[in-house]
C-alpha cells in the first residue's frame, strides 16, 4: 500500500516537473522562475544526500555551488565557446575543491565540523571577490552567455528558447536525482544511514566512517556544483554571492522547510522557498528580515519540515 | 620597510585581539550550550550602534560601560525566549535559527541607524599619534589594546578564580554531572550566554571607534572569530585567544606582501592546522568527536 503511494508521488512529481513550462504561466509564473525551482531543487536534494541521509552538518555548500558556477562562466568566457564543455569544468572545480577540504575537516564532527565547513567555504568566496581581473571581484562574473549546443544534425538554441533551457536542466536534474536515488538504495548508502544512525556502532561492525563520510561530502558536493554551473548558465552571470555563507544558510533551510529526512522533501522547500523569495523581495526592501523570521519560524514551529509533518499526521 | 613591517604587525595584533574579544565570547557559548552563535556579529553591530546612541547623552566613557550590558541584556531575552528551547536537540537547528538572527539584528540595524556609515567620536586626545615616527601608534589603538588584555584578564580570573567560572568548566565538560550536584543549569546558561554576549558588545564598541560604524561591521568580523576557535583548538579558551591573535597578526603581514590574498590566508592556515593537528592548536583530543 505504502510502496503503491510512493509510486503514485513519484510520477505525480515527475509529471509536474515535466509539464512545467506549460502550465507556470497560468499561474503567474514565467519559464525562468520555473528553472529556478528546478536547479534550487537539484542544490537542496545534493545537500540532503549529506545532511539528512549520512547525517553530517555541511553550512559550507554554497563555496562548490559557486565553483561550479564561476567554473561553467570563465571556460565559456576565457576558454572555449561550449555549454556542456563549461558544465563539465563547473563540475570537476567543484568536486575537486570538495575532495580536498573533505579530506581536511572528515575527522571533525557536528557543530565543529559545520564551522569548518562555513570557514573553508569563505576562501572561495574571497578569492572569487579579490581576484578583480579575471572574475569582475564584486561586480560578479558577466561578459559571456549560455551557447547553443550543436549536435551535429541539429542545434538546440538554448540561449532564446527558454523552454529548451529548461528541458536540458531538467534532464540534468532527472540524471542526478536517479543517481542519488541508485546510490542510497544501494550498499553504500545503507552503510550510510547505519553511520548516520549510530555513528559508533557502524565503527564496530568494521565500516571505514571517515571514507564513507568523505565519499557522500564529495558526492554531494558534485551535484551541488552541477546545480550551481546550471544556476551559472541560467543567469548568465555568476555572482560572487553565491559563494558566500549565507548562500549555504538558504539551502540548508530549503532542506529543513521541506523535510530533511525525505528524498523529496527538499524539492519542496526548495520551491516554497524561491517563490517566497521571488514574491517577498518585490515587496519591500526589508525581506531580509522578513527571511531571517521565516527561519525562526520553521526551526521552532516546522523543525520536521512539510513531508515529515504530513508523514507523522499519516502514521497517527 | 621595518616600519611597514612593525606597522602590519601591530595593526594586526589589534585586529587579532578583536577577533579573540569576539571568538573568546561565541567559544563560552559553545562549549557549554552546544550552539554556535551566528548572531554573534549581529549583537557586536548592536553595541556599536548602542554606544553611538548613547554617546550624546553619556559621553564616550559612559557609552563605553552602558552599551556593552545593554546588549548583554538583548542577549539574555533573547536566550530566554528563543535559543534556550533548542538545547540537546540537533545542532543544526540552533545554527539555523541563530541565521535568521543575524539576518534579523543585520537587517534591524540598518532599518534603525540607516545604511550609511556613522562618524563615531571618540575623545580627542585619545585620536592623536603618540609618536611622529610611528604615526600608527594612536592613544586610541593603545587603550584597545590594554583594555581588550583587561577584559581577557578579567575573564579567565572570572573563570578560574569564582564559583560561577567553576560551573561554567565544569558544566563544559560534563552538563549532566553539574546538574545532578544541584546546579541550576537553566540559569547557567543564561548567564554564560550574557557573558559571551557582553564580549561581543564590547568589541563592538571599540570596533566602531576604529573601523567606524556600518551595519555590516559585525558580519564581517564573525568568520575570521570561527577560524580563531578551529586553529585555537576547539574547547580550549587560551587557544581561541592564540588563535585569534595569531591570524590577526598574519593576516596584518601578508596584507604588506600581498595585500589580494589578506583574507584568505586565515582560511589557508585553517587548512594547514587542521592538517597537522586535527583539534587545533591547544584543543583537547576528545572533543572533536
Amino acid at each position: 500500500m505504502r510502496a503503491r503511494r510512493e509510486t503514485i508521488a513519484d510520477i505525480a512529481i515527475w509529471f509536474c516537473l515535466a509539464t512545467m513550462p506549460y502550465w507556470i504561466s497560468l499561474l503567474g509564473g514565467y519559464t525562468s522562475l520555473g528553472t529556478r525551482v528546478v536547479v534550487m531543487s537539484l542544490t537542496a536534494m545534493a545537500l540532503n544526500f549529506l545532511l539528512g541521509f549520512t547525517g553530517v552538518l555541511s553550512f559550507g555548500h554554497a563555496a562548490y555551488f559557486g565553483l561550479g558556477a564561476y567554473g561553467v562562466g570563465m571556460t565559456i568566457k576565457y576558454l572555449v565557446p561550449s555549454t556542456p564543455l563549461g558544465i563539465l569544468v563547473g563540475v570537476a572545480v567543484g568536486t575537486v575543491a570538495a575532495a580536498l577540504v573533505g579530506a581536511l575537516i572528515v575527522k571533525l564532527r557536528g557543530v565543529y565540523f559545520a564551522m569548518a565547513t562555513i570557514a573553508f567555504g569563505q576562501v572561495f568566496y574571497f578569492i572569487a571577490f579579490r581576484w578583480n581581473s579575471m572574475t569582475g571581484g564584486d561586480d560578479g562574473l558577466s561578459g559571456w552567455r549560455r551557447i547553443p549546443i550543436d549536435l551535429g544534425f541539429k542545434t538546440i538554441d538554448i540561449l532564446n528558447d527558454d523552454k529548451a533551457f529548461y528541458y536540458l536542466v531538467l534532464i540534468c536534474f532527472a540524471f542526478a536525482v536517479a543517481t542519488m536515488a541508485a546510490l542510497l538504495r544501494s550498499p553504500f548508502g545503507r552503510t550510510l544511514l547505519a553511520i548516520r544512525e549510530n555513528e559508533r556502532r557502524a565503527r564496530f561492525l568494521g565500516i571505514p566512517v571517515e571514507q564513507h563520510i568523505w565519499l557522500s561530502f564529495v558526492i554531494s558536493c558534485f551535484f551541488v556544483s552541477l546545480a550551481g554551473a546550471l544556476y551559472a548558465l541560467l543567469n548568465n552571470f555568476a555572482d560572487p554571492h553565491d559563494l558566500r555563507w549565507d548562500q549555504s544558510g538558504d539551502f540548508v533551510i530549503m532542506v529543513v522547510l521541506g523535510g530533511m529526512r525525505t528524498f523529496w522533501g527538499p524539492l519542496v522547500g526548495a520551491a516554497i522557498f524561491v517563490l517566497l523569495q521571488d514574491y517577498l523581495s518585490s515587496l519591500t526592501d526589508n525581506w531580509m528580515s522578513l527571511i531571517g523570521v521565516f527561519f525562526i519560524l520553521v526551526v521552532l514551529f516546522f523543525p520536521r519540515g512539510l513531508l515529515g509533518f504530513l508523514r507523522r499526521q499519516e502514521k497517527s | 620597510m621595518t616600519q611597514q613591517v612593525l606597522f602590519s604587525v601591530f595593526n594586526g595584533l589589534i585586529i587579532g585581539a578583536f577577533y579573540a574579544l569576539m571568538a573568546l565570547g561565541l567559544s563560552l557559548i559553545l562549549n557549554l550550550s552546544g550552539v554556535i552563535n551566528f548572531a554573534h556579529g549581529g549583537f557586536l553591530a548592536i553595541g556599536a550602534y548602542l554606544a553611538y546612541t548613547l554617546i550624546p547623552y553619556l559621553g564616550f566613557w559612559g557609552a563605553l560601560a552602558v552599551a556593552p550590558l545593554l546588549t548583554a541584556a538583548i542577549g539574555l531575552l533573547v536566550e530566554r525566549l528563543l535559543i534556550r528551547r533548542l538545547y540537546g536537540r540537533d545542532p543544526l537547528y540552533s545554527l539555523l535559527l541563530t541565521f535568521g538572527l543575524a539576518f534579523v539584528l543585520e537587517d534591524g540595524t540598518r532599518y534603525i541607524w540607516g545604511p550609511s556609515s556613522l562618524p563615531f567620536e571618540i575623545p580627542h586626545w585619545l585620536a592623536t599619534p603618540l609618536s611622529s615616527d610611528f604615526f600608527f601608534l594612536t592613544g586610541y589603538r593603545l587603550f584597545m589594546m590594554l583594555l581588550v588584555c583587561a577584559a581577557v584578564a578579567i575573564l579567565f580570573l572570572v573563570l578560574n578564580r569564582t564559583r560561577l567560572g567553576m560551573r561554567i568548566r565544569a558544566g563544559s565538560g560534563d552538563l549532566e554531572m553539574v546538574s545532578a550536584l544541584g546546579v541550576n543549569v537553566r540559569l547557567l546558561r543564561n548567564v554564560n550566554f550574557g557573558l559571551g554576549i557582553y564580549m561581543a558588545g564590547l568589541a563592538g564598541v571599540l570596533a566602531a571607534g576604529m573601523l567606524g560604524l556600518q551595519p555590516t561591521i559585525g558580519s564581517v568580523l564573525i568568520m575570521p572569530s570561527f577560524v580563531a576557535i578551529i586553529v585555537g583548538g576547539l574547547g580550549s579558551l587560551p587557544g581561541t585567544l592564540l588563535g585569534g591573535l595569531l591570524i590577526g597578526v598574519t593576516s596584518g603581514v601578508v596584507t604588506v606582501f600581498f595585500p589580494s590574498a589578506s583574507e584568505a590566508v586565515i582560511y589557508v592556515m585553517m587548512g594547514v592546522v587542521l592538517l597537522v593537528r586535527p583539534h587545533g592548536l591547544l584543543g583537547e583530543e576528545g572533543r572533536i568527536q
